[in-house]
């Protein structure tokens, strides 16, 4: 038999340089991302002399206004805001009492059923839950309260049950990783199941299960074409629940093609693009400092 | 109340919770199936679209998502599989290993709106291609490589370091023991990551309606490849099943628009289901195969 000889240090290190390469990749393509954003979103201040302020804290958003163009970013802001957190409201307590329960209460149940339930959960895509609040949300809205039935309170309910399984996935993980002996040190002193979970194991999981939360709410705030789709998008503060509002996110999806490169109106919607960066920043920044709290702790 | 009554009421309470939350997912998927009924109606199936007329198909748009979901796994595993050789085998702790962890965590929580229009300035404007195929596939690669990227590297991790030490000890070099020992032990993981990954990007829209488009040109087998109207040429406009369902109900004005978005649905769904089904299967199939329970595997065992 012919020994073909081979270089093997040449093909151990372009191996190690092309793992290398797509490491780095990643950096490159988030760092290209951040600096892309930015650059278009802060062109408003630059080129079209928009004041920062104003766009912070004006509620006026008028960008097609021939004299007086305004660009106030309030109401998407708000929208967003509401609309995420409201829905974190929902999901979160039963996504903690779903982790409870797989864990502790009906593991077998939770394992064989409530696992995969979630993970089909978390994978129909946000197009057909949209089209789910259009076509059963909507109607059911229009008669119970009336009105056009696309409003918040759509939008909330639809994304809730979007977070729910991330939720309840990593607060499923959180409280897996409480030790057995926070169980039966509170049965040894006497306590019941239900209080050995609030007392003893729900707190000892606190900083993971808040880790969780605020992941949600970052999918949430982040969540465009399925809010877009039932939020009614009318640009004003909503004044109940049952009123209509815009986000971030549906601004962008919706707008961002009627636009001209460079105008000014153009340029305001890729401000909106970076403060939806930024904010997804922010949520990360929180998580880590949640994570460094809970590992002093 | 007394604390066993307490206990017995909240334990009933999450019961109730776990089996509203399951009625729930199935309520859903019935409501899909049952609305787009007749969704596997094979003119339905592979009918060219009509933006004016009723009665028209999703063949095009059934294409094109698959299209897309093959490109962007020829582009997106290979580099998601050698950033996880990287992270696994490679990296040494340090600033660098903790930056590139920061860099795959902020682009894991990018809402995927932001990576489509970062596919617009750079894929679509830039480049000065237009809304394309390969600049859709480029978008969605850009969202799927933290989490392939994470599924390469615990897949890789969980190989035992008896077999690498093994095949270290055999006098193979660190890049043999990868690629002869390493991957193929971590095959079934990969497959499993790699099959769910391809479910979340079938189902993908907001990162495509600003670098895919939302249009098809009227597409033609025997069209050159450089052309729009051929199927295969990656340089064309390209709107996907997902996409589609948004804009039939944003903009459709076809008169049966609703009844498409609900076959539509459907369709999706089911791929989506599919997909799932499948990760599980060979996920079952492969375990069995590597662990040698049914018979005897030409693999390494792991041990238990």
């Amino acid at each position: 038999m012919e020994y073909k000889k081979r270089n093997f240090f040449l093909i151990e290190y372009l191996g190690r340089i092309l793992v290398t390469l797509c490491g780095l990749l990643m950096v490159v393509i988030t760092i290209a991302i951040i600096v892309f954003i930015v650059s278009k979103g802060i062109q408003s201040f630059t080129q079209n002399h928009i004041s920062l302020f104003d766009m912070l804290f004006s509620k006026k958003w008028s960008p097609n206004d021939p004299t007086n163009p305004s660009f106030g970013a309030v109401i998407f802001i708000v929208g967003s805001i509401l609309v995420s957190v409201g829905a974190v409201i929902i999901a979160a307590p039963i996504a903690i009492s779903i982790a409870v329960f797989t864990n502790y209460i009906a593991p077998k149940f939770g394992d064989k059923i409530l696992k995969p339930v979630l993970e089909v959960l978390v994978g129909i895509p946000s197009v057909v839950y949209g089209f789910l609040g259009v076509t059963l949300l909507i109607p059911l809205i229009r008669n119970m309260v009336g009105g056009v039935g696309f409003s918040l309170f759509a939008g909330i309910i639809v994304l809730s049950i979007m977070i729910l399984p991330t939720i309840a996935s990593i607060a499923s993980d959180a409280i897996r990783a409480v030790p057995k002996d926070y169980l039966e040190a509170s049965y040894g002193l006497g306590s019941t199941r239900w209080q050995a979970i609030r007392l003893a194991i729900v707190p000892a999981a606190k900083a993971n299960i808040l880790t969780a939360i605020v992941l949600g709410l970052a999918r949430a705030f982040g969540e465009a074409l399925a809010v877009q789709m039932v939020i009614g998008n009318t640009v004003k503060i909503p004044k109940g629940l049952f009123d209509q509002t815009v986000t971030l996110t549906g601004i962008l999806t919706m707008d961002m093609a009627n636009t001209m490169n460079g105008t000014a109106w153009n340029n305001a919607l890729w401000t909106l693009a970076m403060i939806l960066l930024l904010i997804s920043f922010l949520f990360i920044l929180v998580i880590r400092l949640i994570g460094r709290g809970g590992k002093r702790a | 109340m007394n604390a066993k009554t307490t206990d017995k009421v909240w334990t009933s309470v999450l019961y109730v919770i776990a089996s509203l939350v399951v009625i729930l997912l199935i309520y859903l998927l019935i409501v899909i199936l049952y609305k787009g009924w007749n969704f596997w109606d094979i003119n339905f199936l592979l009918g060219t679209s009509s933006d004016t007329q009723a009665g028209g198909g999703i063949g095009a748009q059934l294409f094109n998502s698959f299209y897309i979901l093959v490109l962007t796994l020829i582009i997106s595993v290979p580099i998601g599989l050698g950033a996880g050789i990287y992270l696994a085998e490679y990296a040494k702790s340090g600033r660098f290993l903790e930056f590139l962890r920061l860099c795959i965590e902020t682009l894991a929580s990018l809402p995927s709106i932001v990576v489509g229009l970062f596919g617009l300035l750079v894929f679509v404007t830039m480049t000065g291609w237009g809304y394309t195929l390969i600049g859709g596939a480029l978008a969605i690669t850009i969202l799927n490589l933290p989490s392939l990227t994470r599924v390469c590297e615990t897949a890789l991790l969980d190989v035992p370091k008896i077999s690498k030490e093994g095949s270290l000890g055999l006098g193979a070099t660190k890049w043999q023991t990868i690629i002869k020992i390493s991957i193929p032990s971590a095959i079934p993981q990969l497959i499993t990551g790699i099959i769910l990954a391809a479910g979340r990007i079938f189902g993908e829209a907001a990162a495509l309606i600003y670098t895919a488009g939302l249009a098809t040109p009227f597409l033609n087998g025997s069209a050159p490849i450089n052309t729009p109207l051929n199927p295969f040429n990656i340089f064309r406009p390209a709107e996907t099943l997902a996409v589609h369902i948004w804009k039939l109900n944003s903009e459709g004005i076809v008169p049966d628009a609703q009844a498409i978005a609900s076959k539509s649905a459907a369709v999706l769904i089911v791929m989506v289901l599919l997909f799932n089904l499948c990760a599980r299967l060979f996920a079952k199939y492969l375990h069995r195969r590597f662990t040698g329970t049914k018979r005897k595997s030409k693999f390494i065992k792991r041990p238990l």
